[in-house]
C-alpha cells in the first residue's frame, strides 16, 4: 500500500526532473544563442582546446592502446577456434571505428575534461566570479561557457580518431607482431570490411554527438553547482555520473538509428 | 602560457586529428579503393541478382574493372537492372558476358565480366546481352533433389510408403 504521501514525494520527484530536463534545455538555447563569440574572439576557444584536448591526450591514447592490445588478445582467441585469425584486423577495426573509439573516449572525457569544467565553472560561481562578470556587464554564458562548449565539442571528435588509430595500431602490434598474423592479411580484411562513410564517418558523427552531450552536461552542472565546496563536490560527480550514463544512453540509440538497415 | 605556444599545441593537436582520421580512412577504411578515373556506364539485366549490393566490384580474370552503381528493377520484364560503372581504360567486345559469382564459399558477390571476340567495344551506356544470374543455393539444392528423385523415379514408387 502506497500512503498518499509516498504518491506526493513521487510527483513531486517527477515534477523536479521536468523541470531539471526543461532548464537544462533553456541552458543549451542561451549556449548557442552566445556562441557568436566564437567567430569573434577565436583565441577563447583555442584556448579552451588546448585546455580539454591536448591535456586529454596522453590518457586517451594510452587507453585506445591497451584497449587495441585486449582486443587484438581476445578477438585472437575467439576467431582461432574458427580458424579465421585474418579477420581480427576486421574485428578490431570495426569494434574500434563504430563503438569503443567514440563511447570510451567520451566516458574518459567525461572523467578527464568533463569533471574540471564543472570544478572550474563551480568554484567560479562560488568566488562569485560570474557574478562580478555580469556587474561588469560581461556575459558569462558568452565569456566562459560558450568557449568551453565549442572547445570541447572540437576536442571530442579529434581525440575519438586518435583513440581509434592508437587502437587499431595496438591491435596490430599484438596480432601481427606478437602472435604472428600475416600482416597483409591483417590490413586487406580491414580495408574490405571497413567502410569510409557507414562505419569510420558514422563513428566521427557519434563522437561529435556524445561531445556535445558530455561537455554540456559537464557546464550545466557546474552552472547549476551550489556554492559551497560540497556543492561543487556533488556536482562534479553528478556530471561523470550523468555524463556516462547519457552517452551509453545515446550510443544505443545512434547505433539504432545508423546501423539498422 | 604565451599565445603563440597555444598555438603550436593547438595545431598539433589539430593535426593529430587530422592525420588518425585520414589513417583510419584510408588504412582502415576502404577510400584508396575509391578512384576518381573517368568511367563509363554499361548496364546489364538478370533475371536473379541474388545478394549483389551497390559498389560491388566488376572483375574481369580477377581484376577489378568498374563497380556496381546502381539496382532497379525493370517493371516491364520484372529483371533487375545493374548499372555498371567501368573504368575508362578498359574496353570490352561487344559480345562480353556477365556473370554473378561469389568470392570463396561464403564471400561477396560480385559481377564476372568475360570478354567475348568480337572486334566492336562496348559503347557507354550499351547493355550487355549475355547475362547469367547470380546461383541461388536454394534453387539448386532443389534442382538436385528433383534430379535426384526423377534419377530413380520408378523403383521408389513401388517400394511401400513404411520404406521411406
Amino acid at each position: 500500500m502506497t500512503s498518499p504521501k509516498g504518491i506526493a514525494a513521487l510527483g513531486a520527484a517527477v515534477r523536479k526532473r521536468v523541470i531539471g530536463l526543461g532548464v537544462f534545455t533553456r541552458f543549451f538555447i542561451r549556449l548557442l544563442a552566445a556562441s557568436s563569440i566564437v567567430f569573434k574572439r577565436p583565441r577563447l576557444v583555442s584556448q579552451q582546446i588546448h585546455f580539454i584536448g591536448n591535456h586529454s591526450l596522453l590518457i586517451i591514447a594510452v587507453s585506445g592502446l591497451f584497449v587495441g592490445f585486449v582486443l587484438g588478445l581476445q578477438g585472437y582467441y575467439t576467431l582461432n577456434r574458427y580458424g579465421s585469425e585474418e579477420a581480427l584486423g576486421l574485428l578490431v577495426a570495426l569494434s574500434l571505428t563504430r563503438e569503443l573509439g567514440p563511447v570510451v573516449t567520451a566516458l574518459l572525457f567525461a572523467g578527464r575534461a568533463g569533471t574540471s569544467l564543472t570544478a572550474e565553472i563551480g568554484l567560479m560561481r562560488a568566488g562569485e566570479q560570474l557574478a562580478a562578470m555580469e556587474v561588469m556587464a560581461v556575459d558569462p554564458a558568452r565569456r566562459v561557457l560558450a568557449p568551453r562548449f565549442w572547445g570541447g565539442v572540437i576536442a571530442m571528435p579529434v581525440l575519438a580518431a586518435v583513440f581509434s588509430m592508437v587502437g587499431i595500431l595496438g591491435g596490430w602490434i599484438v596480432g601481427v607482431l606478437l602472435i604472428g598474423i600475416d600482416t597483409g592479411a591483417f590490413w586487406s580484411q580491414m580495408q574490405s570490411g571497413v567502410d569510409v562513410w557507414k562505419d569510420v564517418m558514422n563513428g566521427v558523427i557519434k563522437s561529435i554527438v556524445f561531445g556535445v552531450a558530455v561537455t554540456l552536461i559537464a557546464l550545466f552542472e557546474g552552472w547549476q553547482a551550489r556554492p559551497t565546496p560540497e556543492g561543487v563536490a556533488r556536482a562534479t560527480t553528478r556530471t561523470v555520473v550523468a555524463g556516462s550514463l547519457a552517452v551509453l544512453g545515446l550510443d544505443f540509440l545512434l547505433t539504432a538509428l545508423m546501423f539498422s538497415n | 602560457m604565451s599565445n603563440e605556444k597555444t598555438d603550436w599545441w593547438v595545431g598539433l593537436f589539430v593535426l593529430l586529428g587530422a592525420i588518425a582520421l585520414t589513417f583510419l580512412a584510408l588504412r582502415a577504411g576502404n577510400l584508396s579503393s575509391f578512384s576518381f578515373a573517368p568511367t563509363y556506364s554499361l548496364t546489364a539485366k538478370f533475371d536473379n541478382i541474388g545478394g549483389l549490393k551497390v559498389r560491388a566490384p566488376v572483375k574481369s580474370a580477377g581484376v577489378v574493372v568498374g563497380r556496381v552503381a546502381s539496382i532497379t528493377l525493370d517493371e516491364k520484364t520484372f529483371q533487375a537492372v545493374v548499372t555498371l560503372h567501368m573504368q575508362k581504360s578498359y574496353q570490352f567486345p561487344l559480345d562480353s558476358s556477365a556473370r554473378i559469382l561469389t568470392s570463396g564459399l561464403l564471400g561477396e558477390q560480385y559481377i564476372g565480366l568475360e570478354p567475348g571476340g568480337d572486334d566492336a567495344a562496348l559503347a557507354a551506356g550499351a547493355t550487355i546481352k549475355l547475362t547469367q544470374s547470380a546461383i541461388v543455393l536454394e534453387s539448386l539444392i532443389s534442382q538436385f533433389l528433383y534430379g535426384q528423385a526423377e534419377k530413380q523415379g520408378s523403383p521408389q514408387a513401388t517400394t511401400p510408403p513404411a520404406a521411406k
